[in-house]
């Protein structure tokens, strides 16, 4: 395959699946901020800003941190890059570069996703339109990957759009779990408190694992076994674990001429996951934990662009 | 685009001068003779729109411009502010019908005359028997800013110059075809050709189950087939690629749905390298070797090394490569030279000359200024001719007589007086009309038909092609990105 097809094919399904974890990333947020439970209200959407590292963006242009104010920047805001408006447009303007690479069925959903986006910003997003809006994000995130599965050659094409999807996953699951960290930190008290169990609660069902967590566990929510559900357990779907060993399968099949030391890197970080311990997580701190993780990750995606993006040799 | 719509924006500026409504029943009817009676090739479609309401229709045609939008065929418009990059080509649902006898003559004619320009093209890249023998002035070829001095003793496979020709035909007077121009770099077009087919299908299925029609759908393969047909070195597996000029190009959309449908990689020039006269293409895998390049970028962009050195879509090295056999671009380098406005009156001469046979498809009479008698009439009937610049584009430096002022057309007059060559003149034809979907019902617009023909190692083309109709009445300037839309064009099969 081209290279800069491949270039393409793992962006576009970065930036859709981003667009989608940013929604699950607001929808948590929200529903914290709803709680109302410290002094500061405005805790939660600060968190937000610094977790998806986009803090500096967000004071160039706005002046105070208010829910209205991060809402929008985070949504609608076309100059905020982070934004699920423009994420949702750097998966169709990627798309639109390898037309001839996917399917003509993607290729649609896609586009009419990005119709729908330009409609919807502007109209803007009501109050009582948010969760509606969440969800329809979504909806289309599941839409596009379900096409992909459904429709596209298991090719090579297919592998880079996985790699794409599983390497923001664990990127955004990473953040996410962060979000706790950064929220609960001025109110320690609270632990184990009622605004503690919701605020876990809500956590785990933004990325769809509430009822997952009652399964495995039927019994209370402690941030032990949340920490241990979405880092270690490789059969729950938006798990570090389970990410990292679809990027490592993904990683062996793509398996170009240069990509040992890609390879060697994901090995590690995933049998890391695979044989960790959550007492050894805890051990190190669970936010230094992710913070190293969410490097290695970085580093990750910097190997497969050398690798096969842009080789520097012919 | 850009070829596409210039073509259109000469068709409507300069022949298709509407005339006064009053006028129209001298206007050749695609679907309607003159006593109003409805065409034997019509009669199938007719019955079916009689039975069917203005309401359905207009529900019809609103489905197929959402499907247009969600399915992309957009096309790029520079230098609008106003309604954003993408826009659509408006999609016509009355489709172009053509009986299946008269098809039979014009595909023949097709034939002849691309067979013939190829056979021009290797000549006067090589012999140029055709100046030797007197039937061309050696000065309007040679002297000709299109005539590539790169390309002479360079041999190409099969001797094909011209794999991919848009040979555009409009009806005029009782209803004789006429070539309007012939398009030998990167004719442009077919994927509405095909879209619009496949829309046609989806909106009104059972029209194609009350009558055969001919398919136009296995166009990519034919193309593939055409292109692997002229690949260097015999290779038994060529590998073909499509080359763009990138996702801003007005055609980009047609470039991509190409590339896809024949299933072969869509290419930049960034995704190219030359090593040892090689081309080869950067892949996940290493480098892979590239046989065919169908390249839809101008000759001057191919190669900085070659041509214009400021271009950054090219390849370094590309014609080297080219030049020593071992890669084919299609269309080659230097097709220019047939194409030209000066060429087109000297095209009958060529079927003569190559094919020892009489033109099937005749021209517009067209008037050589550099021929004194030619120039004698011409400064006499300004009023009645349209007069073009040999060299100019897209309407300009052109005149259309009888929408001309009288201080226009004096200072044309002296214009033509001082450069006699540099000019052609024709006849102001009335286009043939068909009925057309406009916003005040069924109304007649002017059409022409760009037929695709392929040359490699046969010569081979889908039934029809792509009709464009003029979109609005009455007026003599059509903007190109405005007044444009395209209809299925429908061969019958009996």
């Amino acid at each position: 395959m081209l290279s800069s097809t491949a270039d393409h094919l793992f962006w576009m399904a970065r930036s859709m699946e981003r667009a989608e974890n940013t929604a699950r990333m607001l929808d948590v947020t929200y529903r914290m901020s709803l709680l109302k439970h410290s002094m500061d209200v405005f805790n939660e959407w600060r968190a937000m800003l610094s977790i998806s590292g986009l803090h500096e963006e967000y004071e160039t242009r706005y002046s105070e941190v208010t829910p209205t104010n991060v809402m929008h920047f985070m949504t609608l805001d076309e100059k905020n890059p982070g934004s699920i408006f423009s994420s949702i447009n750097k998966a169709r303007e990627n798309a639109r570069a390898v037309r001839g690479a996917i399917t003509s069925e993607m290729w649609e959903a896609l586009n009419h996703t990005w119709l729908e986006m330009r409609e919807r910003q502007a109209q803007g997003i009501s109050e009582d339109g948010i969760s509606d809006f969440f969800e329809w994000v979504k909806e289309r995130s599941h839409l596009s990957r379900g096409i992909t599965y459904g429709t596209l050659l298991q090719d090579e094409a297919f592998h880079f759009l996985r790699l794409g999807t599983f390497l923001e996953r664990a990127d955004n699951t990473a953040r996410i779990l962060d979000v706790k960290y950064h929220v609960l930190l001025p109110s320690l008290a609270d632990v184990g408190g009622a605004v503690d169990y919701y605020q876990w609660s809500a956590l785990l069902r933004s990325v769809s694992s509430f009822e997952a967590y009652r399964k495995t566990y039927r019994d209370v929510i402690t941030p032990m076994r949340v920490a241990e559900l979405l880092v270690l357990r490789a059969d729950m779907p938006r798990s570090l674990a389970a990410c990292m060993q679809e990027v490592d399968r993904l990683v062996q099949q793509i398996n170009g001429p240069r990509s040992g030391e890609l390879s060697r890197c994901c090995g590690l970080l995933q049998a890391e996951l695979r044989f960790g311990t959550v007492d050894g997580i805890f051990e190190k701190g669970l936010h230094e934990y992710l913070n190293e993780f969410l490097e290695r990750i970085y580093e990750l995606g910097d190997l497969i662009n050398t690798t096969y993006f842009w080789p520097t040799d012919e | 685009m850009h070829s596409l719509f210039q073509a259109w924006h000469e068709l409507c500026l300069g022949k298709a001068i509407t005339l006064p409504s009053t006028d129209m029943k001298f206007i050749y009817d695609e679907m309607r003779d003159a006593d109003g009676g409805v065409r034997t090739s019509y009669k199938n479609f007719a019955n079916w729109l009689e039975s069917t309401s203005l309401e359905v229709l207009a529900r019809k045609r609103r489905e197929a411009d959402l499907a247009f939008h969600r399915v992309g065929i957009t096309f790029a418009v520079y230098g609008e502010d106003n309604s954003g990059p993408e826009r659509l080509i408006p999609f016509d649902i009355v489709p172009r019908i053509i009986g299946a006898h008269e098809w039979r003559q014009i595909e023949a004619g097709l034939r002849q005359r691309v067979k013939a320009l190829n056979a021009f093209l290797h000549d006067v890249y090589h012999d140029q028997n055709i100046i030797k023998a007197d039937r061309i002035p050696a000065q309007q070829i040679l002297g000709n800013t299109q005539y590539r001095k790169e390309m002479l003793g360079v041999n190409v496979p099969g001797n094909i110059y011209a794999h991919i020709a848009g040979i555009d035909l409009v009806r005029a007077g009782e209803g004789e075809y006429y070539v309007l121009e012939d398009n030998l770099r990167t004719p442009s077009g077919v994927s509405y050709m095909l879209e619009d087919r496949k829309m046609m299908m989806r909106l009104f299925p059972e029209l194609f189950s009350r009558q055969a029609i001919a398919p136009v759908e296995h166009y990519p393969d034919l193309l593939l087939d055409n292109l692997r047909s002229v690949a260097p070195d015999n290779e038994s597996y060529p590998n073909v690629v499509v080359m763009t000029p990138g996702q801003f190009n007005s055609a980009y959309f047609e470039h991509a749905f190409l590339a896809q449908q024949m299933g072969v990689e869509l290419v930049e020039g960034s995704d190219l390298f030359v090593h040892d006269d090689t081309v080869f293409m950067r892949t996940t895998h290493g480098p892979r070797r590239v046989h065919v390049i169908y390249r839809r970028i101008d000759d001057d962009f191919l190669d900085p090394l070659a041509f214009r050195k400021d271009s950054a879509l090219g390849v370094p090295g590309l014609f080297s490569a080219y030049r020593a056999g071992r890669v084919t671009l299609a269309n080659a380098v230097g097709t220019g030279i047939a194409d030209d406005k000066a060429m087109y009156m000297h095209v009958p001469e060529m079927i003569r000359f190559y094919c020892d046979e009489e033109p099937i498809l005749s021209n517009v009479p067209t008037h050589d200024l550099s021929k004194s008698q030619d120039l004698q009439y011409v400064l006499e009937h300004l009023s009645e001719l349209v007069v073009k610049e040999v060299h100019g584009s897209g309407g300009y430096g052109m005149l259309v007589g009888p929408a001309a002022s009288k201080e226009e057309i004096r200072l044309f007059r002296e214009k033509i007086i001082a450069e006699p060559a540099r000019y052609i003149a024709q006849p102001t034809l009335a286009l043939s009309t068909c009925p057309t979907f406009v916003e005040s019902g069924i109304a007649p617009r002017h059409i022409d038909l760009r037929p695709f023909v392929l040359s490699g190692k046969d010569i081979t083309m889908v039934p029809g092609g792509l009709t464009r109709v003029a979109l609005k009445d009455g007026s003599l300037v059509v903007n190109s990105s405005q007044g444009g839309g395209t209809k299925d064009t429908w061969v019958l099969e009996n």
